[in-house]
């Protein structure tokens, strides 16, 4: 039976978008399909209980704003992928993980463990809309910036979906 | 706690896993432990509720106060995450 087969076609089609999304930003999927697979299944299960894709290598909370940051992808996967060369559960790696540089094997999570039991801390929603256009400083526009890759935009609003990493507008925050 | 019983024919040690039903290293530990015949208790803890979630997460910050998964214990011994040498070497 081929890898794929093995899966419901919706896990196929999620595999597919997150691969060309992750190419198109500059990230690499996991090659180990069948592992990959398994961790889409997962994304996909917790989305079904959630209504958002928490990470499936850690336990979620349960309620939107305490698991922010581990929608996939996290707010510690590429200081992940930097040090380790893979992200948290890896799904995401880069070269220094596929040519072998960095050992093939789980990795310590970078995420506070007290969140694990009363979920992410920081104050919630640091994105407030500004609708009209407010000028900070000698700065025309805010300056927003994407918590999970670093993208900066400045414009009035966050864009509605981070062009480099596929992040929801709601995890954007205020930088300038 | 409502773990799930898998027997096995390797039976010298007690073997407990707490576990996440959806993620990849914690099925690979899984499939190490069922590929050496282990028999051993494990509980999806994503899958559990109210206060059997909160005894579950509660036991596995006392073994591993990281609280991350998967969290294996074999006999005294705790594995956090998947490593497949320490876990072959502790069931040796
Ligand atoms: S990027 Fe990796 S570690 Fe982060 S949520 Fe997604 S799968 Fe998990």
């Amino acid at each position: 039976m081929s890898q794929t087969a093995k899966y419901p076609p919706e896990v196929n089609t999620l595999y597919e978008r997150l691969k060309r999304e992750a190419e198109a930003g500059g990230y690499t999927l996991n090659p180990d399909k069948e592992f990959t697979l398994s961790l889409v299944q997962g994304l996909i299960d917790n989305e079904k209980r959630f209504g958002y894709m928490a990470c499936p290598c850690r336990l979620a909370y349960g309620e939107k704003d305490k698991d922010i940051d581990i929608i996939c992808p996290c707010y510690y996967r590429d200081q992940d992928l930097e040090e380790f060369g893979a992200c948290y559960c890896c799904l995401y790696v880069n070269e220094d993980w596929t040519s072998g540089r960095k050992p093939h094997k789980s990795i310590p999570d970078r995420r506070p463990p007290e969140f694990v039991l009363s979920g992410f801390s920081e104050p919630a929603a640091s994105i407030e809309t500004t609708g009209t256009s407010k000028s900070i400083g000698p700065l025309p526009y805010p300056v927003w910036r994407c918590k999970v890759c670093g993208y900066l935009a400045a414009r009035n609003e966050p864009p509605g979906v981070c062009p480099v990493c596929k992040a929801k507008k709601d995890r954007f925050e205020r930088f300038i | 706690m409502n773990f799930t019983h898998v027997p096995g024919t390797n039976n010298k040690h007690k073997v407990t896993l707490y576990a996440l039903s959806t993620c990849g290293w914690c099925r690979k530990t899984k499939e190490l432990l069922d590929s050496q015949n282990v028999e051993y208790d494990y509980i999806y803890v994503d899958q559990c509720q109210g206060e059997e979630r909160t005894r579950a997460t509660a036991a596995v910050r006392e073994l591993n106060p990281r609280g991350s998964f998967p969290t294996l214990k074999i006999d005294d011994e705790v594995v956090a995450g998947f490593d497949e040498e320490r876990i072959l070497e502790l069931l040796a």
